[in-house]
């Protein structure tokens, strides 16, 4: 039916989707903020005329003023500098192992799902296996064993998320595979590379997006969890759970410290769970508008 | 059904095995010994604490003692604390975390549950949208987030509660809601998602023609079979319980095994923290294969393949 007409008219595809999304108010919304949000993050250097380790131990914990838009923290460092530049370490974060999770998530499941028989069934019960283990604690005795090492911390979570890419697209390649234009690209001699380039790949890649825009919320929450524990991302450096950490430590006589982080981060996921939603109404044809 | 949990328990062994395996060999071949970071200790000391501990012997035949204590029960002497056993240390911070986490799930189970339900019965109205709204709320305030803002405002404004501790009833209130938010939020979803697919079936409408009351219909034939994905959803909820209990025990002071697990990666207490993954490894794949049992008495599909 709909799929079809994907692989037919492809471009179609994506202007339908677009369409699909603009409707959806509160996925816009989620775009938007997060396009405010990594711009602003990028751009830090440029918004602000401090650095994020600058301290002014003379001013110390300062409210709100007009020379620091959102206070300073105990030690008289900009908090509005220190969320900047705390975005541009959780944003890198979740993109980065993101992308750990697609290199080896699309592959896997790829594969899995195209060769099939008794290959696919030892793969997924690998996959069946690493899924049940608590993998949250191993990060943790990692990044303690290890030291906390930032390119290891993408490389940990990224390790753990491909599970749940490869098992979609694993499911979907299977669904594909048995689709009659992939038989008609065999029966007429293509090679596994031609039908693998050329007819499963793009029809995965709108669920490959949706399944990305919703990983990238959960690694971020990962590395917010880690930093706040203490065991992430290290001072002077800045990171939004850090930055939830030190403002709980002094919430009782300076609540400004905690407040905006916790706004920000919440609201960052906001956007992101909202966008990821939206994009799997779109793309996604299994799932109907309404349901969860 | 007996062959399928006979089964489903054997296939324990090698998850378990693994977890462990991973955790010991990276806290052995971590770089630095457990007594490095310790300058108080002379060489001699070193030599002999290691022969003590039997951190001299090649690390297979460590690997294969440990093992073996494991399955004997015994998780070895932390290295923090020298008087005192993991074990006593698991003994101790347990029931601690153990009520903590059933009060988490039970507030999720039954806020989850009837939020999801009163939402479901009538899809995009009000009465849908505020549950719905408050959940997504919970999903997107992460248990570091909601605990401090909750301390803030009701322990330290308003002075309801006491900002941390675990002694008196009402010191439970905050640290089981912002431990069990989250999950409440998901399982509402999960649950109006789940009856809004299983409302329009035929056995419904049938059952509806029958003249049952609505009561009825709601709660014996619909929530029935809208069910099985929250208890699928139960095996990784209370593995993120678990884990959260490390933020939640650790903002709110509470001495349970979170807290403990936290301090020990910080100490880097070695085998404490062995023996904590060990336990709670056991603790998530034993609840998993209770699950997908549950799961199987609940729909004969999932017995199969699982």
């Amino acid at each position: 039916m709909s799929r079809k007409n994907e692989t037919i008219q492809k471009s179609s595809l994506w202007e339908d989707s677009w369409k699909q999304l603009r409707k959806n108010r509160a996925a816009i919304a989620g775009l938007i903020i997060l396009i405010i949000l990594i711009i602003a993050s990028a751009a830090a250097p440029l918004l602000t005329p401090y650095s994020f380790e600058q301290q002014d131990l003379a001013l110390g914990a300062s409210p709100p003023s007009a020379s620091h838009w959102l206070g300073t923290d105990v030690l008289g460092r900009d908090l509005f500098t220190r969320l900047l530049y705390g975005g541009r370490t959780s944003f890198l974060v979740g993109i980065c192992a993101t992308v750990v999770s697609l290199l080896i998530g699309v592959p896997y499941g790829a594969i899995s799902g195209y060769v099939g028989g008794r290959t696919d069934s030892i793969m997924m019960r690998i996959v069946d296996i690493l899924y049940t283990m608590p993998f949250t604690i191993l990060v943790i005795i990692l990044m303690v064993v290890f030291g906390r090492n930032i390119l290891l911390m993408f490389a940990a979570i990224g390790a753990i998320q491909w599970l749940v890419m490869a098992r979609i697209i694993r499911g979907q390649v299977l669904a594909l595979r048995k689709q009659a234009f992939v038989e008609a690209a065999v029966a007429i001699g293509a090679s596994h590379r031609r039908i693998i380039f050329k007819h499963i790949i793009p029809n995965v890649l709108g669920i490959i997006i949706v399944y990305t825009t919703l990983t990238i919320p959960r690694v971020m929450l990962m590395e917010t969890f880690l930093s706040f524990l203490g065991l992430g991302i290290q001072p002077p450096m800045s990171s939004w759970g850090l930055l939830i950490r030190d403002g709980a430590s002094v919430m009782e006589s300076y609540p400004w410290l905690l407040i905006s982080p916790a706004i920000v981060f919440s609201l960052t996921l906001f956007s992101m769970n909202f966008l990821g939603d939206g994009l799997r109404d779109a793309l996604d044809p299994r799932f109907s508008k309404g349901k969860s | 059904m007996v062959k399928f949990i006979i089964r489903r328990f054997f296939e324990l062994i090698p998850v378990l095995l693994i977890a462990i395996s991973i955790t010991f060999f990276m806290v052995r071949l971590a770089p630095g010994g457990p007594f490095t970071a310790e300058k108080s200790f002379s060489e001699e000391a070193i030599a002999r604490l290691n022969e003590h501990y039997g951190l001299d012997k090649p690390i297979l035949v460590q690997y294969g003692n440990y093992l073996l204590n494991v399955v004997k029960g015994d998780l070895g002497p932390s290295f923090q604390y020298p008087s005192r056993t993991v074990n006593e240390i698991i003994s101790e911070s347990f029931p601690v975390s153990l009520e903590l986490g059933a009060w988490a799930m039970l507030f999720a189970i039954v806020v989850g549950l009837v939020s999801g339900i009163v939402a479901s019965l009538r899809p995009n109205t009000i009465q849908d949208h505020v549950p719905m709204g408050i959940a997504m709320t919970g999903i997107c305030m992460p248990s570091f987030v909601l605990g401090p803002i909750l301390i803030l405002v009701f322990g330290l404004w308003l002075g309801w509660f006491n900002a941390s501790g675990w002694e008196t009833a009402s010191d439970r209130v905050l640290p089981v809601i912002t431990l069990g938010a989250a999950y409440a939020a998901y399982i509402a979803r999960l649950t109006r998602g789940s009856m809004l697919e299983v409302l329009p079936s035929d056995y419904i409408r049938t059952a509806r023609a029958k003249g049952l009351s609505e009561k009825a219909v709601i709660l014996r034939h619909t929530l029935k079979n809208a069910l099985l994905p929250v208890v699928s959803f139960l095996g990784p909820a209370t593995a993120g319980i678990i884990t959260g209990s490390f933020v939640v025990e650790t903002i709110f002071n509470i001495p349970g095994m979170g807290r403990m697990f936290v301090l020990g990666a910080f100490n880097r207490d070695y085998t404490l923290i062995l023996g904590l993954v060990v336990f709670f490894a056991l603790l998530v794949v034993v609840f998993n294969a209770f699950v997908d049992i549950l799961l199987g008495l609940l729909n004969p599909k999932t017995r199969q393949h699982s």
